[in-house]
């Protein structure tokens, strides 16, 4: 099951933030987690990280991880250092007014996968 | 080929930014991505432990077409007892770093998982130095 993240966005009512260009991606996987030391141990291959930690940290943590693709819950919003550097990897970056168990419910349901 | 970076000690908005270079230029040199990705994820544990614990701290690399070698300096409190330490879940982190994402415990393990050597000396008081080695050749 792969979804695209366009998809993605209409599902969980989001906003693109960043990444506009990067909407046809194909996610087959889906990581939610606020400790950045857990999404370190992920595989990062055609993932959608879900979080609700909007500082600069997560940003940097998805680039050593190779995670290209990031969903902020909660209405929680992207700084301007965050957006800058999600840029600069060509990340995508939706914004999402659900809670984290919402959208990741949402996403179950569509039929996306565990990561383990 | 060597590369050195300074880090602050408490310098969060800073942190990863070596990391994110040193990432920049293995991509550069065509390393390939999944042992980039292991050597970034342990470089940039270490350098986050460095910014969450110690006063300041210097990464040195040293970068050979089979072997990179990672060393990280820092003046802060040293560690006490490094096999704790170790101890998945074991932290002495602040809730400032906590905030950030980290401080669960998992740093130094995660750091083993991606190294090939990882080798731990401190000294309580003075600092701690890590020096992580990643094997060029071999893949996951």
């Amino acid at each position: 099951m792969l979804m695209k993240i366009d998809e993605i966005t209409r599902v969980l009512n989001a906003k693109v933030i960043c990444g506009e260009e990067y909407l046809s991606r194909e996610i087959s996987h889906v990581f939610a987690s606020d400790l950045m030391s857990d999404v370190l141990t992920i595989d990062s291959r055609n993932l959608l990280l879900l979080t609700g930690l909007t500082n600069v940290q997560t940003i940097r943590t998805s680039e050593m991880a190779d995670i290209q693709n990031i969903v902020i819950v909660r209405n929680k919003k992207v700084t301007t250092e965050m957006f800058e550097i999600a840029m600069e990897n060509k990340m995508v970056i939706l914004e999402c007014e659900y809670s984290m168990f919402r959208a990741c419910g949402i996403l179950y349901a569509a039929g996306l996968q565990p990561v383990y | 080929m060597q590369f050195e970076y300074f880090i602050s000690g408490g310098d969060f908005s800073k942190a990863g930014q070596a990391s994110s270079q040193f990432k920049k230029a293995l991509q550069q040199l065509n390393v390939a991505p999944q042992v980039i990705k292991r050597i970034v994820v342990a470089l940039y544990e270490a350098e986050v432990n460095i910014v969450a614990h110690a006063y300041k701290g210097k990464i040195s690399i040293e970068l050979q077409p089979d072997l990179v070698t990672m060393t990280l300096t820092d003046e802060g409190p040293g560690i006490p007892d490094i096999e704790k330490a170790m101890e998945i879940g074991y932290s002495t982190a602040s809730s400032k770093v906590r905030e950030m994402g980290f401080g669960a415990g998992m740093g130094l393990s995660n750091i083993k998982n991606n190294a090939d050597l990882l080798e731990i000396t401190s000294k309580v008081g003075i600092g701690t130095t890590v020096k992580i080695s990643v094997n060029l050749a071999k893949q996951e």
